[in-house]
């Protein structure tokens, strides 16, 4: 894992002196909230419905056990004892006082963490996949890169003030589980005559206008890598609109330009830049792969395994779910799920964290990772401590085994904390997660995406879901409407709208309606539901969510 | 046609503590709903909300919201300020955590 370096440390203790006099100014009147309002964006503190909110960055979701025990020890000491994993692959603390986050910025510097752009319209932080490393069908760890690019774009001088704020992420697997194309830039990387490089991808996102990102490049050697990209944001940075902050990401630039005008605009940029480089970013990437170099993986026996699988049928069921084939076939890539039916998805209490930090300690080569589906991963356990593994996390309360199934929503947090939300996701997901898990029904449902998002500013990936709730304000009232056959992997689609929404008491009713309709329809249980959507389309779930209307068409027509 | 005015109160976040407080007659700034001061036309809510934004080394983000009058105190209309006056309803640990609070 990287190590901060002296300057990183030195520049993170400077910025959290200079933010800690900015609260202090604030505080005793000398600055208005007009200007400390973007000074504390820039340090990711926000101000919610209740209270503040403090966005830890975690870069590309890697953290380790120490790491995860500050976090909870911040969740302690400053908060209400628990922390929120994101979308981004964040973690955010919902009720810290103003006058304490100085002193949690420090405690984050302590284990290398700050909170720099992850807010305002800076590059955000840098995600990645999160089977990084570890996953079996990996060309090369992405993270080397996407660690360059956090320190390229840290307080970069020509970027703190862009036109909105710009995401990037990077997979270094056929399978995208990074959602590059709904990112500002996506890179996926590829193998070109035996050279690993990427296809950069832009303007995708999510948001009131959602759009699937289009290839800019299709391979990009690692060298060419970093003039590119602020070949593209500076790009971006002159021509991106200002007058409007709806029509400011780069999604909207490339609409209105063209794909074909804004790579001709790259490419003479890039041609300028590229000499710039100097060699500087290789030296420096090299440097940077030493933090990321294998663990030293153990040899032994997985017999004790492979009988316990056999034997007990619950320990089984969370084997077949949570883990992912690594690519040393003694171990595993286990995932935490933080969705156990009825709790508030992406939520760790402290007690959690340090569970899981003890794990990544003793049994997972002290790495950890937060996934943008808001759970957590143990990227490298070996299959003999899988059962040891599994005993403790579900004395934590952390064994739930359904990873990828209905009950593992993406859910943002909604009116129950978010100024910016029209309406609740996470009652939403906690009713849904708890009426599949009562029917038992999940397993047999397999594999099915919800995501639920409280307005349209999309964090709660709705768009990209199977299934996807939007919660908005109707005339005062909450209101959810339903899209279906999103995808959010290399295959990505923006669902279909299904039609008018429903209220708070209807919608899992129509969610039961959409998940039998697809039990009758699929061909059988190995057409997952995105398949079955492909194949019939969404007219005969339509006629499932709304039985009435389709019965009033068909006594008209008759 | 002239639309009739809805009772008003001024609500802002507390500086500090970041909770929702309200401004009370006293030109205090109050945890309860309850204890907040009910405008009732456009150019008192107009000159309260001014007072109230004024206050700058105690609140941030102040602004009007809608509410009905009841025997209890003013109530919200809106279901936002429903959440803002108890808390989070995924589970109790906002405001509601006592019920001396809301």
């Amino acid at each position: 894992m990287y190590k901060y370096s002296q300057f990183d440390s030195d520049f993170i203790r400077q910025r959290n002196a200079q933010f800690r006099a900015q609260i202090e100014r604030r505080l005793n009147g000398s600055l208005t909230e007009d200007e400390f309002k973007p000074l504390r964006l820039m340090n990711g503190l926000y101000l919610q419905l209740h209270a503040y909110m403090l966005r830890v960055a975690i870069p590309y979701g890697s953290l380790n056990g120490g790491q995860m025990r500050q976090l909870a020890m911040i969740a302690d000491r400053w908060d209400k004892g628990y922390g929120h994993f994101t979308t981004r692959q964040n973690i955010q603390f919902n009720w810290p006082k103003l006058p304490d986050v100085a002193d949690i910025l420090d405690a984050l510097g302590d284990v290398d963490m700050h909170a720099i752009q992850t807010s305002g319209n800076t590059i955000r932080n840098v995600t990645a996949d999160h089977f990084a490393g570890a996953a079996a069908d990996e060309l090369e760890d992405p993270r080397p890169y996407a660690e360059l690019i956090r320190q390229w774009s840290t307080d970069h001088p020509e970027f703190q003030f862009l036109p909105r704020k710009f995401k990037i992420a990077l997979s270094g697997s056929p399978r995208d589980r990074a959602v590059t194309r709904a990112h500002d830039i996506g890179l996926r990387m590829v193998k070109k005559q035996g050279l690993v490089g990427f296809e950069v991808i832009i303007g995708g996102g999510l948001g009131r206008t959602p759009m699937i990102g289009k290839v800019i490049r299709e391979f990009i050697t690692p060298a060419d890598l970093l003039p590119y990209l602020e070949a593209i944001v500076s790009v971006w940075n002159l021509l991106g609109r200002r007058d409007n902050k709806y029509k400011a990401r780069i999604k909207i630039t490339v609409h209105e330009h063209g794909i074909d005008k804004i790579r001709a605009l790259v490419e003479e940029r890039f041609a300028l830049l590229r000499g710039s480089f100097q060699g500087n970013d290789q030296r420096l990437l090299e440097q940077i792969r030493t933090g990321f170099a294998p663990p030293t993986f153990k040899t032994g026996p997985v017999k004790a395994f492979e009988q316990r699988y056999g034997l007990d049928r619950v320990f089984r069921d969370w084997v077949n779910t949570n883990t992912h084939p690594h690519r040393n076939h003694a171990y595993a890539i286990v995932s935490i799920s933080l969705k156990t039916p009825g709790k508030t998805p992406g939520d760790a209490s402290a007690e959690q964290m340090r569970v899981m930090a003890e794990i990544a300690e003793h049994y997972g080569h002290d790495e950890l990772r937060v996934s943008h589906e808001q759970n957590l991963i143990l990227p490298h356990v070996h299959k003999s401590d899988l059962e040891t593994v599994h005993k403790m996390l579900q004395r934590a309360g952390l064994a739930a085994a359904n990873i990828g199934l209905i009950s593992d929503i993406i859910a943002c947090p909604g009116m129950d904390y978010c100024a910016l939300a029209t309406a609740r996701s996470i009652p939403i997901a906690q009713e849904i997660a708890t009426h599949f898990d009562t029917l038992k029904a999940e397993h047999d449902i397999g594999v099915l995406k919800v995501k639920i998002s409280g307005c349209i500013n999309a964090c709660g990936h709705h768009h990209i879901g199977h299934i996807g709730i939007l919660g908005l304000d109707r005339a005062g009232v909450e209101n959810y409407q339903i899209t279906l056959g999103g995808d959010a992997t290399e295959t990505a689609a923006i669902g279909d709208r299904a039609g008018p929404g429903f209220s708070a008491d209807e919608i899992v009713p129509a969610i039961d309606r959409l998940v039998t309709a697809y039990l009758e329809l699929r061909t059988d249980r190995s057409e997952a539901f995105l398949q079955t959507y492909r194949r019939v389309g969404l007219a005969p779930f339509k006629t499932a969510l709304y039985p009435e209307t389709t019965r009033i068409r068909q006594v008209n027509a008759a | 046609m002239v639309r009739p005015f809805i009772d008003k109160i001024v609500t802002a976040n507390d500086l500090r503590e970041g909770d929702v407080v309200y401004l009370t007659e006293g030109n205090n700034w109050s945890r309860h709903l309850a204890e907040a001061e009910v405008l009732q036309d456009e150019a008192t809510a107009k000159a309260r909300l001014a007072v109230g934004s004024s206050d700058v080394l105690n609140i941030i983000g102040a602004y009007l919201a809608d509410v009905t009058p009841a025997e209890t105190g003013p109530e919200p209309r809106h279901f936002r300020e429903e959440f803002r006056r108890t808390g989070p309803s995924n589970y109790f640990h906002g405001k509601q955590e006592s019920a001396e609070n809301v």
